[in-house]
């Protein structure tokens, strides 16, 4: 039995105690940034790569320097990324943003309504992404078969959409993710899809090694206040997922002994 | 000359390095990542890449993303 004290996970040989991952999107500013990632004790935190503003904003402070190389484990996304080619251009940029580590969480979309992902274009920027040496965080759908095969393929870790990504809908297919766990011999997170702290417990308590999550922190009212909401939600389950819960039962079982009763 | 930075029509010197680019942008030290007509231009190979007319430079930075 695993001991809750010492309890970590494994990601490119680098053992994490914290089971949150967390974005920098939609925030108001930076100081909320920080703050939100700090309330959340995140280990990982993902960025975007985008266009230089060019002649602008030469002194805003720049994202690299609140989520510091030091201090976190930082992991690129190919958000935006709508076929294989462009996810891998933007994978070997934020290579070289970060002086060569290799890490990327890739995400190759299918449609700007859903944001599903395009699962043969996955596959194919995998594919090319493992021979250019990367260690690949691959987002997907809840489907158990292409789980299997992006791990197959060589990914390090598999990460299962628990709804849309920003939709807030909580895990829409329990039994697919707990099959994706039972399956797995990598890492499984949630990636995309959580609302709120229970979401984020259920998905531990189905056996998940941690849970991605950014819209859910940032666009909550008060966005520090539930950085540690989801820290306690993702600690929690966790816990209950170790601990082995009881048997669910239709009937009751009465919890005071029935013998010696007085009357 | 005339290249293509992210997107948009710019006039630059003639043979122009990518080092030199990167200094007239001011973004000197600054933690950039450049690819050129879609192919990745590592940081220490700035000061040899000679730029050519129509080229497509793409300069990128981390930003907020989840």
């Amino acid at each position: 039995m695993t001991n809750p004290n010492n309890d970590s996970f494994t990601l490119a040989g680098k053992e994490y105690h914290s089971r949150l991952l967390v974005g920098t999107g939609k925030y108001k500013n930076m100081a909320e940034t920080d703050a939100a990632i700090t309330a959340s004790g995140a280990e990982i935190v993902t960025f975007a790569v985008r266009r230089t503003n060019i002649g602008q904003d030469k002194d805003q402070p720049n994202l690299l320097d609140i989520i510091s190389p030091d201090k976190y484990t930082l992991l690129p996304n190919t958000a935006g990324c709508f076929d294989a080619k462009t996810a891998v251009r933007t994978c070997r940029l934020a290579r070289e943003l970060l002086d060569g580590h290799n890490l990327v969480k890739l995400e190759v979309l299918g449609d700007e309504k859903t944001l599903f992902p395009d699962v043969a274009a996955t596959l194919e920027a995998t594919k090319e992404l493992i021979k250019d040496g990367f260690d690949i965080m691959v987002y997907t759908n809840d489907d158990p078969i292409m789980a299997k095969r992006l791990e197959e393929l060589g990914c390090i870790c598999v990460m299962p959409l628990a709804a849309p990504i920003g939709s807030g809908l909580g895990i829409r297919n329990r039994l697919n993710i707990r099959t994706i766990v039972e399956n797995a011999s990598v890492p499984i997170l949630v990636d995309a899809g959580v609302g709120t702290a229970s979401d984020a417990a259920i998905a531990m308590e189905l056996g998940c090694d941690g849970v991605l999550m950014n819209t859910a922190i940032a666009a909550a009212k008060n966005p520090v206040l539930m950085a540690s909401a989801m820290r306690k939600g993702i600690e929690a389950g966790r816990e209950a997922f170790l601990a082995g819960r009881m048997p669910a039962k239709r009937f009751a079982s009465a919890s005071s002994p029935m013998d010696g009763l007085f009357f | 000359m005339q290249i293509y930075l992210n997107g948009e029509q710019r006039q630059i010197p003639d043979n122009s390095s990518m080092a030199a680019l990167v200094e007239l942008l001011g973004l000197s030290g600054k933690r950039i990542a450049v690819e050129i007509n879609e192919e990745l231009v590592p940081r220490s190979t700035y000061s040899d890449y000679n730029l050519k007319p129509q080229d497509k430079v793409e300069v990128v930075h981390a930003i907020g993303g989840g």
